[in-house]
């Protein structure tokens, strides 16, 4: 399964080099989204300053719904999924190098992001080591979540509208736990951050076991 | 010697509808069959179902030692579909994708390299993107791509559609040498002139069933239908086919 899901993560990856999606449409909209924020509260310096987390995590959640997209668009290519059930790689090691592939273009993400709010919102980083594990433990939350919705509406008229639709209020713990847990780093009492790091692992790895097992089924019936 | 592919009375559902009705098949290892009917007459969920994408709900199907009813999954490794759709990443280059679906099969370098040569893009243009090739181009893409494979079923569905003259006369040597190294084909097509010297024998699908021998077009070979697919066909009018 690893080397099943080592090699999908690197083609996917490949088509995002080459297609450039990623930072040409999907890196410009999560920094529109950031300055577009910084428009509207700038009056209020500190309430930029004390929303920072949320909105962090709002414009991370947004471009994510952008880049799971087109991540399942990859594999709804002409004759491609009949060629993925053909190929006798193992749906559950697709299904996992599919995430991985999502998660390290969201972590570039939130590195640009977060330059970002700092330069935007003025916010003093502090607590990296939580700051870190909020992002990694969310990150493979999110991009699990995805993988698995995505194959789920996947071949569906509907599509489009239908993922952001079903995966906004699925995710909607991810966002609040990454939210709490950043909050509390920024205002330096890590200890407060912890659990809620806890609950985005458990979430994380509740999806990736449940998209492992249910990708084969996912990709039969689609 | 057991066939490579053996149906009978095999009834294939697309959906919930019957697609495939009273087919009896039997296909020698390295032999070459053209499935030959007009339109909606099922060669491509024919070929779907042996390839084991479209489910064989009722009859015999056992496709290389595989039954297709019990674990449809088993034989798709050991098959190759060159169907309508080309399963190509427009955005990779064509050496990028003979790799990765090479790879998906435990290729190695050698069987990529190779196939690549085999269909003539071991060139300049092995390093664009597929997104930029012709039609022809693509489709050689894809045939590389199941060359790398090494399978030992191939299902052709269409081969020669958008190839020209001479693609097309490298494609019949590739399915030629193939056989010659122990591969079986089934294939289905229109261009019957061409696919009928490169077959050493035709079945005949009429709306969703291999044909009777009374009727016109039969050709008669291993296909012929067994009593238990002729009761089917007498009561085919509740049939709906599907292709």
């Amino acid at each position: 399964m690893w080397r099943d899901a080592v090699l999908v993560a690197g083609r996917d990856l490949r088509v995002e080099r080459r297609s450039r999606v990623a930072t040409n449409q999907v890196a410009p909209f999560s920094l529109l989204v950031l300055v577009l924020f910084a428009f509207a509260l700038d009056p209020d310096r500190q309430l930029l300053e004390r929303v920072a987390s949320g909105l962090f995590w709002a414009a991370v959640l947004f471009s994510a719904l952008l880049a799971i997209a087109r991540s399942a668009a990859i594999d709804e290519a002409d004759g491609v999924r009949d060629a993925l059930r053909l190929s006798g790689l193992e749906p559950g090691g697709v299904f996992v190098g599919k995430a991985a592939a999502v998660a390290v273009v969201l972590l570039a993400l939130e590195v640009l992001l977060g330059v970002g709010v700092v330069v935007l919102y003025g916010v003093d980083p502090a607590g990296a080591g939580l700051l870190a594990l909020t992002c990694v433990a969310a990150t493979l939350a999110l991009a699990a979540t995805g993988t698995l919705y995505g194959a789920l509406v996947s071949g569906l008229r509907v599509r489009e509208t239908l993922l952001p639709l079903l995966l906004l209020p699925t995710l909607a713990p991810v966002l609040v736990g990454a939210t709490r847990a950043f909050e509390a780093a920024l205002a330096g009492v890590p200890a407060d951050g912890w659990p809620w790091v806890g609950l985005l692992s458990a979430f994380a790895v509740a999806y990736l076991i449940a998209g492992a097992l249910a990708y084969g089924s996912l990709l039969e019936g689609s | 010697m057991e066939p490579v592919v053996h149906l009978r009375a095999a009834v294939a559902l697309l959906g919930r509808f019957p697609a495939l009705a009273g087919i009896d098949l039997d296909v020698a290892r390295r032999e070459i069959v053209l499935l030959r009917g007009p339109n909606g007459a099922g060669k491509t969920t024919l070929l779907r179902a042996l390839a084991g994408l479209v489910p064989v709900v009722r009859g015999e199907a056992v496709v290389l030692g595989c039954d297709l009813r019990r674990d449809a999954r088993s034989v798709r490794p050991r098959v190759g579909l060159l169907g309508h759709g080309t399963g190509l990443f427009d955005d990779l280059t064509v050496v990028d994708n003979v790799r990765f679906w090479g790879r998906a099969s435990r290729a190695d370098a050698g069987d990529v390299a190779a196939a690549l040569a085999l269909v003539g893009l071991d060139g300049h243009l092995r390093d664009i993107a597929v997104g930029r090739l012709s039609a022809g181009q693509r489709r050689r893409t894809s045939l590389a791509c199941l060359l790398a494979r090494r399978p030992e079923l191939w299902l052709l569905d269409e081969p020669h559609a958008g190839l020209d003259h001479e693609t097309r006369d490298q494609l019949d040597e590739l399915v030629r040498r193939a056989v010659q190294q122990g591969a079986t084909v089934v294939l289905a097509s229109h261009e019957l002139d061409r696919a009928e010297s490169l077959a050493h024998r035709t079945v005949e699908l009429v709306g969703g069933m291999t044909a009777h021998p009374d009727q016109p077009g039969f050709v008669r070979g291993d296909g012929r239908p067994s009593d238990q697919s002729r009761e089917q066909n007498a009561s085919a009018g509740e049939v709906t086919h599907v292709a």
